[in-house]
């Protein structure tokens, strides 16, 4: 554009990149950051590139160096500590400067370890009290209506935080206020801190509870690029005034074969030496 | 072990029984002139200068005024239904897209229930949501799950958030207005329904974070908020046949407290300071007045009125306030005490 400001539309139209390829580098700036601090939700990162990659890079109109424009669609990131998988989807999509990675997680970083709006650029919601994002959504989705933008509110949910109540009170307000606005996304990796969500709060029938609230729910698996680039095509082409979600089933530490077949936990160890064969291993995997 | 209430319900003299029922109105004294809903009719107007207001509520509208805005302006008035954690939320996404919102609650919602919401989503980010709260302290006779007694204890840690305790419908009608204009969040203790006007009597205007000298006197400060200055005023006036000379000093800004004006009152010598507050005696403004005057090295003989730190009884509002020490006549028998 004329400003220099580079407005991404959907279809993201001159791209050589794929998006797969996108992914690729989410991962890998993700790997590294962890590699800073030697440790991190890598492998919430790792799982949840492949959405980060369709919906920057495929889904959402922003612009890279003017993150409050009023025309953007806005991402919210209810789990701060997937911070980590944003920054890194942020570096890819020019928002944030790659040599800043090292930063992360740092004292006076803008990249602290949970994601909070005053800190980051692109961080739209000071995350990491779970079971906010939807509720802030809810609002800001009435305000973009009431300023008859055309903009989306998408919001990164995770499925452990559905077992916070304010998250249903929000999909009950979202579906009665018919806020067509509002794409919400849930990285279901049935993993959280004590253990497989399913089998602390279980969420499951996790799309038909949503479609009882009132919303248009589909669930993907979450590590396909081609299934979750239709199904943000599908969110964000309906003409049906109700909210929509995509729950995306998501491995974590995807990429990192080492890592995947690990026994995993909300929180996942990697020794120092590990961190260069991460990279070596999403390298391998890398698409051609 | 559980305390019972049992054992009182065979003590009522049917004679002279009054009614939960006479709750709200009975906050005004008799005699007192009241104006209806003044938070609401101010919204509404102010609403038509400021096209970025906007209220909410959590199926309180009508119990907390804000029915006239919504009459007023029903486009810009969103019923959230009885949720108030999606109330706070909402009303923090309506700021991020520019809007102010005013959301509405009961006193005991907001700060219990909502907590979390309020301090994460709007205060962390000095959001421009102002927070109105109907039932402060002991203004229901409904129990506990009603009175709000420890709401600004509660509050008062939270950063950011500047906190509000209006006289009277015409402090409410100023209160509202400053905060429509102040950027930032608010948590403002509301009177509603018919709302008593004493402050008219005085050069009296609200400003944020200024406490305001309403008389002068040479044995007593007392230094209040809310309901209790009404009371306090009243309480001044019948002191003066005892020759007691009481001066009162309204702190309608909780958050930040005018130090100025309570250390300026309290250093004079020769008088009783006492600090009198609808709110529990735990963390409201009366441990903000004493940990103010010891950090400055001001030692006047100090005392409060303010709710025991219990739950309460339910009942009948005048029952329930001479019982906890906040009635006028209460506090005009402390004082003497105090005083002889």
């Amino acid at each position: 554009m004329a400003d220099g400001t580079t407005e991404f539309e959907m279809p993201r139209a001159g791209s050589n990149v794929s998006l797969a390829e996108r992914a690729y580098r989410i991962r890998r700036h993700a790997v590294r950051m962890g590699e800073v601090q030697g440790q991190g939700y890598v492998g919430q990162a790792l799982g949840v590139a492949d959405v980060l990659a369709v919906a920057y890079f495929h889904a959402l109109r922003y612009r890279p160096d003017d993150t409050l424009w009023e025309g953007r669609d806005r991402f919210l990131l209810s789990i701060g500590h997937y911070a980590i998988a944003l920054y890194a989807a942020l570096i890819e999509a020019g928002v944030l400067p790659e040599e800043e990675l090292e930063t992360y997680g740092t004292d006076d970083s803008r990249m602290p370890m949970s994601g909070m709006a005053p800190y980051t650029p692109g961080m739209e919601i000071t995350a990491g009290s779970l079971g906010h994002g939807l509720g802030i959504a809810v609002g800001m989705c009435l305000g973009l209506k009431r300023k008859q933008s055309d903009s989306f509110v998408y919001n990164l949910l995770s499925d452990g935080e559905l077992g916070e109540g304010s998250t249903w009170e929000a999909a009950m307000s979202a579906a009665h206020h018919k806020l067509d606005n509002l794409i919400a996304i849930v990285d279901f990796n049935n993993q959280q801190a004590d253990g497989p969500s399913t089998a602390m709060l279980s969420s499951e029938p996790v799309t038909d509870k949503f479609e009882a609230f009132g919303w248009h729910a589909q669930r993907v698996d979450g590590n396909d690029i081609e299934a979750l680039r239709a199904a943000f095509d599908n969110a964000r082409g309906l003409k049906d005034p109700r909210p929509r979600i995509i729950v995306c089933d998501t491995r974590m530490a995807k990429g990192v074969p080492f890592l995947e077949a690990r026994d995993i936990t909300h929180f996942i160890r990697v020794e120092p030496y590990e961190w260069a064969l991460a990279l070596e291993a999403l390298e391998k995997g890398r698409p051609q | 072990m559980r305390q019972s209430k049992f054992a009182r319900r065979h003590a009522v003299n049917a004679g002279e029984r009054k009614t939960t029922s006479a709750m709200i109105a009975s906050i005004a004294p008799n005699g007192v002139p009241t104006r209806s809903a003044p938070f609401g009719h101010t919204l509404a107007r102010l609403a038509h200068q400021r096209p970025g207001i906007v209220g909410l509520t959590a199926d309180l509208a009508k119990y907390t005024d804000l029915h006239v805005f919504a009459q007023e302006h029903p486009d810009r008035f969103y019923q959230m239904g009885m949720a108030e954690q999606v109330l706070m939320s909402a009303a923090a996404g309506l700021a991020r897209e520019g809007f102010t919102p005013f959301a509405t609650t009961y006193a005991v919602f907001a700060s219990r229930r909502a907590y979390d919401f309020i301090c994460m989503a709007i205060a962390e980010e000095k959001l421009d949501v102002k927070i109105v709260c109907a039932l402060p302290g002991l203004t229901t006779g409904y129990g506990p799950s009603h009175q709000a007694t420890e709401d600004i204890a509660i509050f008062r840690g939270m950063p950011n958030l500047t906190i509000i305790d209006p006289c009277d419908a015409l402090d409410i009608e100023q209160a509202t207005e400053a905060i429509a204009d102040y950027k930032g969040p608010v948590y403002m203790r509301l009177l509603r329904g018919k709302v008593p006007v004493v402050l008219d009597e005085y050069d009296y205007t609200f400003e944020i974070g200024k406490a305001r000298l309403l008389r002068d006197g040479a044995d007593v400060l007392f230094i209040s908020s809310g309901l209790m200055t009404m009371r306090v005023l009243e309480a001044a006036k019948a002191l003066e046949a005892d020759r007691i000379d009481c001066a009162v000093l309204h702190v309608p800004t909780i958050k930040p407290l005018d130090t100025q004006a309570i250390l300026d009152g309290a250093r004079r010598p020769g008088r009783l300071v006492v600090v009198a507050e609808n709110h529990t005696i735990i963390g409201g403004l009366g441990e903000g007045v004493a940990a103010l005057l010891m950090r400055e090295g001001v030692a006047p003989v100090f005392r409060q009125i303010a709710l025991p730190d219990e739950f309460l009884d339910a009942g009948a509002l005048p029952t329930l306030h001479d019982r906890y020490g906040i009635s006028s006549s209460e506090l005009v028998r402390r004082v003497r005490k105090w005083t002889e």
